[in-house]
């Protein structure tokens, strides 16, 4: 039988979150009443000119460099000319033989093991408009509306070497490009507002042949899950087709979310012809080096640097790191903490715990976080310091992070404190094993188990404030 | 003398003196307007209202601040193309019967800080694909020395007004001879600036890196007085050139001794009426007598310019004519029920045939498999044209030629033979594809009908042909005014 193996390569779109559009001065603020973001140049209207806004040049940069990119000399725009609603001018201001960087690497890591995935290209374009169908989908719709917000919000679009082999790579690629494009700071990278979009080439062969499969393209992953199972169903597909002698047909699919499956798009034969020219009412960009250098001296520390720094400073395990570092925005709240708690390792298992628990489960990113870096260091004191138990902490995290309210403020409004008198615990302690004599008896006669359910009992009594450690101790004593 | 027949100094003169007021001379203007226009055919749209509001307004400012503008109260009117504010800007498009843009084209608004007073808008060839206004969505404009002959074309509508006396000036756009060739069938002044010297922001967009806004006038003095108005750099248009702009009157006088002046012979060659020829030679005398050095020189590129014209215009057309859709304004065929067919309908009712056939032909030549044939190579031929010129201005301040082939010709006689139509840009679209400024400048008559001398200069050198074509003006020795219509 033979072995098969994938080769995937992604084209990655990420929105620049620069202030303004790439060739007018309209906001790129995400959610804004429909059509309230527009100018009559990304109206396309006629008569306007583009005129391109530098800082998308600077992002630009900045991402190829963080990327090990060359920074072209010499670069230009081009016309990429297409019909579609969304698209008010109906070509797209795009890079097509001169792109501003390419030549770079990205390092991921797959089960311990470094592995180099080569960027081909990384350009600059604009972003088109969208499209909201009456009855929510298209098929069924009596009209559409555009709404032109999007029009013209600055895309860079990175295209990847064929060097992915599994889904998993495909997954784990994306996840870094997504770190390292967030820490540069040139995006958001949310895949559900649409900054981070990805579309995958795919295609089957023979493991150790050196030739290429005939390869269809992927669309509509709109997660990090989506990609893999799409990869991981499409690569199947192949496979089997191929097993059956069939040959598979080089086309555009899409992933079906709800039913699981890529179904065509479009064939080869219906592929567009976008007549891509110079765009004429742009000049050509000439990039001057020192530019470059400025921003490379720019450039902040990024996910791979961050993650052995904290290993090195701080002694977390690399697993640790590896997740606190997968987001600027995590890792930056890691390191408020410590930089004002001198627990590493504690606050690491408060982040990756119940933090990002809470997180996933409410669907928020940590900048949306309602807890912040020193309203968990102050649960954490009051928990040094004896005020409350381990116990009641967690407890208080929930409500800390349902009501916004500090550790404290709900530590008092609740009367959570630890009782820590040992003369209140005795009358406690008494009253329980008064209670349960049974319990009393099966320790004595050496059931260790019934010393813990004599804790509960306390515990529940004192609403689980009791200081377990001293519940423990007076407990043993009059046993 | 009727003010109508005017040129913007003159009538500057008279302002400043309180000979007349600004309101006098606009209503002066749309009577003259209402009283011929019906034969002559140049405006879409006349903007009575706004005129007179506006002229009132500069009435006032010469009362209270003695507004010395020599543009100000000046009433002109503007190409179909150029965005007016509120205001239907049709490119005489049925696609944009009903546009009305929400911003003004950089050229407009400098001319109405300046207080200029707009008459309206005028006809011209659809999207300025054409040579006559007969491909015009609406309506062919007459030529006022010829009613049954077109004037030129695409800024058909720009020069007959001017000619008719129904603008002091109008602004044009030139992409391959549209402001120069209906300039020199009307006996008017047409200047199309260098690439980059005129913003085009405003200027719905034929050929991009081609298109430049220029004026038409009556006389080189008004040229270089509107060409000083609306030239600069502008931050909306990235292919603007941040050079600064001379005062192209002051520097004005007829003495050009030592001029060095080249005559490329191509542009003499047999396609070329006889007559044409003949007065630009005795044009040519003028300027010896002046004391310029007249030489014969060669432009070998030339005959390749057509059809590079040919390729480059129609695909940058393609592109910049694709948002033409019926989505966001202008025409959309409402009956259709799926957006390919509201695509399909839509366009083939709101364009003209020749506007299709350029995009056609543009969409082919850039399409894969024929780019490198097509469009690239006639990248490259454009870069020999440009090397044809850059040469001959090592050796001369200026070129001299014809700026057409004949002189106007009749209605409906090259409407079915387009090479012929196309012809009538020969001489015009080397200017165009080397990017630099090229004047025309009525030199005699040929059976009763004007003749255009075209003079092209080195990028930037706006100066040296305004100076040369004002001393011509001044020592040609006749003036040329189309004949007065009779009044019914």
């Amino acid at each position: 039988m033979v072995e098969y193996e994938a080769v995937i390569g992604l084209e990655v779109h990420a929105e620049l979150k620069t202030k303004s559009k790439i060739f007018c001065s309209c906001s790129t603020e995400f959610g804004a009443d429909p059509n309230t973001q527009v100018c009559p140049v990304c109206l396309g209207l006629p008569g306007t000119l583009p005129v391109l806004n530098k800082r998308v040049v600077e992002f630009a940069i900045k991402a190829a460099l963080a990327l090990n990119c060359k920074i072209a000399e010499y670069s230009k725009f081009d016309r990429k000319n297409y019909f579609y609603p969304d698209l008010p001018k109906n070509y797209q201001i795009s890079q097509y033989d001169l792109p501003i960087a390419a030549n770079g690497y990205l390092t991921i890591n797959i089960d311990g093991k470094e592995k180099r995935i080569g960027i081909t290209r990384l350009h600059m374009e604009e972003d088109a408009g969208k499209l909201i169908h009456s009855n929510d989908d298209i098929s069924r719709a009596d009209y559409s509306l555009v709404d032109f917000n999007r029009t013209g919000v600055p895309l860079i679009e990175i295209v990847s070497e064929p060097d992915i082999r599994t889904p998993e790579e495909a997954r784990v690629y994306l996840e870094q490009l997504k770190a390292i494009l967030q820490y540069t700071e040139v995006s958001d990278c949310k895949m559900q507002e649409g900054s981070l979009r990805c579309d995958a080439n795919v295609s089957v062969r023979p493991k150790g042949s050196s030739k290429f499969g005939t390869k269809t393209e992927l669309k509509n992953m709109n997660s990090f899950k989506a990609l893999q199972k799409a990869l991981e169903y499409e690569i199947n597909r192949q496979i089997e087709l191929l097993e059956k002698g069939i040959p598979v047909v080089q086309e555009t699919r899409t992933w079906n979310e709800q039913k699981g499956i890529t179904e065509t798009l479009r064939s080869k034969e219906e592929a567009h012809d976008y007549r891509y020219f110079p765009e004429p009412d742009l000049v050509p960009l000439v990039i001057d080096r020192e530019w470059v250098e400025e921003i490379r001296k720019s450039l902040p520390e990024l996910p791979s640097e961050r993650k052995n720094r904290l290993i090195r400073d701080y002694g977390l395990p690399e697993y640790d790191a590896e997740v606190i570092t997968s987001s600027k925005a995590l890792a930056d709240f890691y390191d408020e903490c410590v930089d004002i708690y001198d627990n590493p390792k504690e606050i690491s298992n408060w982040v990756m715990g119940e933090l990002l628990r809470l997180l996933n489960a409410n669907n928020m990113e940590v900048e949306d976080s309602p807890i912040k870096p020193k309203d968990l260091v102050g649960l954490l004191e009051l928990q040094k310091k004896g005020v409350i138990s381990g116990k009641i902490a967690k407890q208080v995290f929930d409500e800390m992070f349902e009501t916004g309210k500090d550790a404290e403020t709900i530590v008092k409004e609740k009367d959570l404190v630890q009782i820590s008198d040992v003369g209140e615990l005795e009358e406690i302690v008494d009253r329980v094993m008064e209670a349960n004599p049974k319990s009393v008896e099966d320790y004595r006669n050496g059931k260790e188990r019934a010393l813990k359910f004599l804790v509960g009992q306390i515990m529940k009594e004192t609403k689980g404030k009791a200081n377990p450690q001293l519940v423990n101790e007076i407990l043993k004593k009059k046993l | 003398m009727e003010v109508t027949k005017l040129k913007a100094h003159e009538i500057h003169e008279m302002l400043k003196k309180g000979e007349i007021s600004v309101r006098e001379l606009t209503e002066a203007f749309l009577d003259r307007i209402d009283r011929i226009d019906d034969r002559i055919h140049a405006y879409i749209t006349v903007t009575r209202e706004k005129a007179l509001e506006q002229a009132d307004r500069v009435d006032a400012g010469i009362r209270s601040e003695g507004n010395t503008e020599v543009l100000a109260g000046i009433p002109m009117a503007l190409k179909d193309n150029l965005c007016t504010k509120d205001i239907k800007t049709t490119c005489s498009s049925k696609i944009l019967y009903n546009y009305k843009p929400p911003y003004s084209a950089t050229v407009v608004e400098k001319l109405e800080e300046k207080g200029a007073v707009m008459l309206g808008k005028l006809n011209m060839d659809e999207f300025a694909m054409g040579s006559s206004t007969e491909n015009s969505g609406f309506f062919t404009t007459r030529n006022p020395w010829d009613l049954e002959r077109v004037p030129g074309g695409s800024s058909g509508g720009s020069a007959a007004a001017v000619a008719a006396g129904e603008a002091v000036y109008s602004l044009g756009s030139d992409t391959g001879g549209s402001i120069r060739q209906p300039a020199a069938f009307c006996g008017v002044v047409g200047l199309k600036p260098t690439y980059g010297r005129v913003s085009r922001y405003g200027l719905v967009a034929f050929a991009s890196s081609l298109d430049q806004i220029g004026p038409i006038t009556k006389d080189v003095r008004d040229c270089a007085l509107v060409l000083k108005a609306i030239a600069g750099y502008d931050p909306m248009d990235s292919t603007s050139v941040n050079a600064p702009v001379p005062d192209y009157e002051k520097i004005l006088d007829d003495n050009i001794k030592g001029l060095r002046v080249g005559i490329p012979k191509e542009y003499f060659g047999s396609g070329i009426s006889s007559e044409v020829k003949d007065r630009v030679r005795e044009a040519i005398d003028v300027l010896e007598g002046l004391g310029a050095i007249c030489e014969e020189t060669s432009l070998p590129h030339t005959e390749y310019a057509l059809p590079v014209y040919y390729i480059i215009a129609p695909a940058e057309a393609s592109s910049n004519l694709a948002r033409y859709d019926g989505v966001q304004y202008g025409y959309r065929n409402m009956e259709v029920e799926d957006l390919i067919s509201m695509y399909k309908t839509t366009r083939s009712e709101g364009f003209g045939p020749e506007v299709k056939r350029r995009i056609m032909l543009g969409t082919y030549a850039l399409s894969s498999g024929y780019y490198d044939a097509y469009y690239l190579k006639a990248l490259k031929v454009r870069t020999l044209i440009k090397q044809d010129f850059d040469r001959a201005f090592e050796k001369f301040d200026v070129l001299v030629t014809p700026t057409t082939p004949t002189t106007a010709f009749k209605i409906g006689e090259r409407t079915k033979d387009l090479i012929s139509m196309y012809m009538s840009d020969l001489l015009t679209v080397p200017a165009n594809m080397a990017g630099i400024p090229a004047i025309s400048v009525p030199c005699g008559l040929s059976n009763g009908l004007p003749v255009g001398m075209q003079i092209m200069a080195k990028p930037f050198a706006e100066d040296v042909l305004l100076k040369t074509a004002y001393a011509y003006e001044c020592h040609r020795g006749f003036e040329i005014t189309a004949p007065e219509l009779e009044v019914f």
